[in-house]
């Protein structure tokens, strides 16, 4: 699904991004309409970039936190769709004109998969 | 029929106030057409599509994305009808061109991002919530006409 170069670039992303993790994920989620989630954007960002390490071992990677977004969270998945278009926008405002058409392209692959990963034990 | 408060109309005639259609429109349609390969189909007579690099690098594509955008600016002047703005070019879309509607909401998607990456931190939400509301109304004018 996603190419060598694919993966490369998004590691890389969000290998620069991690020092602003905390901002990031505190963006993405008040382009929800959340207000005091700052420090729980931070954790969703850290996540997305533990798993952006080595996108091939990500049902190992998000084991756990497919457990608990299916049985305790129970999360509509529609939103992980919302979180994952902010999350894109907001990178789009951190990396300006580095957020190419290439690295959006991966980018919506990559969380695009990772949602769906944490969405497998729904069912 | 959909509320606009002096807000949000001021956001919408900001960001076009201050856009440089050619370049906007251009990297929106080329992004769209890079991330969502599949809306190539509707143009097949525009050249070589064969790549990212050939399709940012596409006059064709870089005029029809001007177009677009320029488009726009019908329904930032009639922000209380869009619905009835976009009657025309809603049954040109469905009746002529064959696009199918899940596709407006794509490149809204892709417009959002690079109007996103032009203004960097000042896109706040509550910025970004005005925007996404009006490509809404917009991507829902342009697909009323489809039967």
């Amino acid at each position: 699904m996603l190419s060598k170069k694919e993966k490369k670039l998004i590691r890389e992303i969000w290998e620069r991004l991690s020092p602003v993790a905390e901002d990031i994920g505190a963006d993405a989620l008040l382009s929800r309409g959340s207000a005091h989630l700052s420090s729980h954007g931070k954790k969703i960002v850290l996540a997305i970039a533990e798993g952006a390490k080595d996108i091939s071992q990500l049902t190992v990677t998000l084991a756990p936190l497919q457990t608990l977004h299916a049985y305790q969270l129970r999360i509509d998945p529609t939103n992980f769709k919302l979180l994952s278009h902010c999350m894109l926008v907001t990178l789009a405002c951190y990396l300006g004109e580095g957020f190419t058409p290439e690295a959006h392209a991966a980018m919506d692959k990559f969380l695009s998969a990772f949602a769906a990963v944490l969405a497998e034990k729904y069912r | 029929m959909v509320e606009w408060t002096e807000q949000e109309r001021s956001i919408i005639t900001n960001i076009f106030a201050n856009l440089d259609y050619e370049d906007v429109g251009s990297k929106a349609l080329s992004r769209c057409l890079i991330v969502y390969p599949w809306t190539q189909r509707y143009f097949a007579s525009f050249g070589n599509l064969y790549n990212a690099d050939a399709i940012k690098t596409n006059p064709n594509i870089a005029a029809h994305g001007t177009k677009v955008l320029h488009g726009l600016d019908r329904a930032v002047k009639n922000m209380d009808n869009i619905k009835a703005t976009y009657a025309e070019l809603s049954v040109l879309h469905s009746e002529k061109l064959h696009v199918d509607p899940d596709n407006f909401k794509l490149l809204a998607d892709c417009l959002t991002i690079v109007i996103a990456a032009k203004m960097g931190s000042a896109f706040s939400p509550d910025v970004q919530a005005t925007f996404q509301k009006f490509l809404a109304v917009v991507v829902s004018a342009l697909g009323r006409q489809y039967h």
